[in-house]
């Protein structure tokens, strides 16, 4: 017995071990695994595994057309399907110079919008959960079902829609969509109010929130951190406002920008966008202009030969498409430059220096969606 | 600064880069040797201030591997298109970019992981979707894989 006591203890506050995140844990909103480098419960280092949900995207876009490949974008970012399948439309309607309906711009614009209100209600209900309050996640998922029962009604799924074709939509809008999003507007304008009392003005949350995970405005724009996680470090990335598309030069939203870029900046940024785009939404709805829902187009698209780019503002950032085309009825080459590939090389960054608890919460407001990093 | 004079100013860089006609982006075609000395040049100089990579890329033109850079300055709000070609397709390189752009750290990963472009200097150049193990890069043209690829 003596000789084990006598055994020389390691002194785990110095030295430094790797612990495995993931691939199976709830913080991580998926399949991702962090090797976290660690010293006592301080984060060292950090180094992303990706690859678990590769399905190999631009390689299955190579064989397939480009009406075919909208519903390949749906499984990227899934919480902003509306969003990805918009980059697609806009570059084949670009490239074949096909003019869409104004009625169809409208319509895109507003459910682009109601998708971005969804997607960040997930997120807000998932990162209360992650801070240890499950009530969020409740209220969270009960009003995001409101637009979810919206988009059903009018195309009848709730997740993965490809409800957007090139040239135009799958098919019109529900006779109540318009009585529907304004319903729902006026009832959510409510209950937001819910969501600042429970979870933004909570102490323990704001302690854990404030100060932790700094992301400067220089390492924002040289990690090519986009979206509100970009926003809050001061980095205008708005794609909307930088380079318009659909009716978004028609309307008037801000573009807020943060100034501190921790952690809890990158929360309030979300929640201001939520109003931003109730307000957005508000202007439009009632100025639907009549006519079709679709533009004529080929019964094959073949894109002409050259070199294409599209981005557009998806929930979590700036999404890029950019295909090279040979004439030929599927692209030669695609690239989908996905906002969360690049949010997720900042973590090492950023999460370095912190408690391995401020992990949690650092990785929940940068707001990964793991289907969009690894494609 | 407007397109043309951006032209001017870049070709006054680089005197052997190629102008490409394209309908979106300034393109142009670098010597892979000179692609480093443009990338400082580009983010650093202040009428230039490209400090925002906003995509990075491969494609596998068949004859050539080439590394498509799309670049935008937030002060300035201009882009360009750079490219940079390599014929040697089994040690083809090219000098990583990611001390200048921390984002090119990750994307080059991807790209020497799924086109097999190896870049120089690259801290940490490692597979990043695919297995360590996994025999080819799965976007080159001339790849073959019986098993795991259902053809239409």
């Amino acid at each position: 017995m003596k000789e084990i006591i006598n055994l020389p203890v390691k002194n785990v506050e110095e030295e430094e071990y790797h612990i495995n995140m993931g691939p199976q844990h709830p913080s991580t909103h998926g399949v991702l695994r962090l090797v976290v480098s660690l010293q006592g419960e301080i984060v060292k280092s950090l180094k992303p595994h990706c690859g678990y949900i590769h399905r190999g995207i631009e390689k299955m876009c190579e064989k397939d057309t480009y009406p075919q490949i909208i519903h390949l974008t749906d499984r990227m970012d899934y919480l902003s399907a509306h969003i990805n399948n918009h980059a697609v439309c806009m570059l084949v309607e670009k490239a074949l110079e096909v003019e869409v309906p104004e009625r169809v711009t409208y319509i895109r614009t507003i459910i682009d919008e109601l998708n971005r209100i969804a997607s960040h209600q997930l997120w807000w209900c998932s990162f209360g959960m992650d801070m240890g309050g499950l009530t969020c996640f409740f209220y969270g998922l009960r009003d995001r079902e409101k637009i979810l029962d919206i988009f059903e009604e009018s195309f009848g799924s709730r997740l993965l829609h490809s409800y957007y074709t090139p040239g135009g939509l799958m098919m019109d809008i529900h006779p109540d969509f318009q009585k529907n999003v304004k319903a729902f507007i006026k009832y959510f304008r409510k209950k937001i109010k819910d969501y600042d009392d429970l979870l933004t003005g909570n102490i323990i949350m704001q302690l854990r929130t404030k100060g932790v995970g700094i992301l400067t405005k220089e390492d924002a724009i040289s990690y090519g951190v986009t979206g509100p996680s970009g926003r809050a470090s001061g980095f205008a990335c708005d794609v909307r406002k930088h380079h318009p598309y659909g009716v978004y030069d028609k309307t008037e939203f801000k573009e807020i920008l943060g100034t501190k870029g921790d952690t809890f900046e990158r929360y309030m940024m979300r929640m201001h966008e939520m109003l931003e785009s109730m307000k957005i939404i508000e202007q439009l709805i009632d100025n639907i202009p009549a006519g079709d829902y679709k533009a004529k187009m080929k019964a094959v698209i073949k894109l002409p030969a050259g070199e294409y780019f599209q981005r557009v503002e998806a929930a979590r950032g700036e999404l890029g498409v950019y295909v090279v085309s040979d004439g030929n009825k599927s692209p030669y080459r695609m690239k989908f430059r996905s906002p969360n590939f690049s949010n997720l090389s900042v973590l090492d960054h950023i999460s370095r220096g912190c408690k391995i608890a401020d992990l949690v919460a650092i990785g929940g407001s940068l707001d990964y969606v793991i289907p969009d990093i690894d494609r | 600064m407007d397109n043309a004079a951006l032209k001017e100013r870049i070709l006054g860089l680089v005197p052997d880069a190629e102008y490409q006609e394209n309908k979106q982006f300034l393109t142009f075609i670098i010597p892979p040797a000179k692609m480093y000395d443009l990338a400082v040049k580009l983010k650093n100089e202040a009428d230039l201030a490209f400090d925002f990579l906003f995509c990075l890329t491969g494609v596998d033109m068949v004859k050539f591997l080439e590394v498509v850079y799309h670049l935008e300055s937030t002060t300035h709000h201009h882009q360009i298109e750079l490219k940079v070609r390599t014929e040697d397709r089994e040690n083809g390189a090219v000098d990583t970019v990611c001390d200048i752009w921390r984002t090119a750290e990750f994307l080059e990963r991807e790209v020497f992981d799924l086109l097999g472009i190896r870049f120089s200097n690259h801290p940490d150049l490692r597979r990043i979707f695919l297995e360590d193990g996994w025999v080819g890069h799965p976007l080159r043209k001339d790849y073959v894989d019986e098993v795991n690829i259902v053809e239409f």
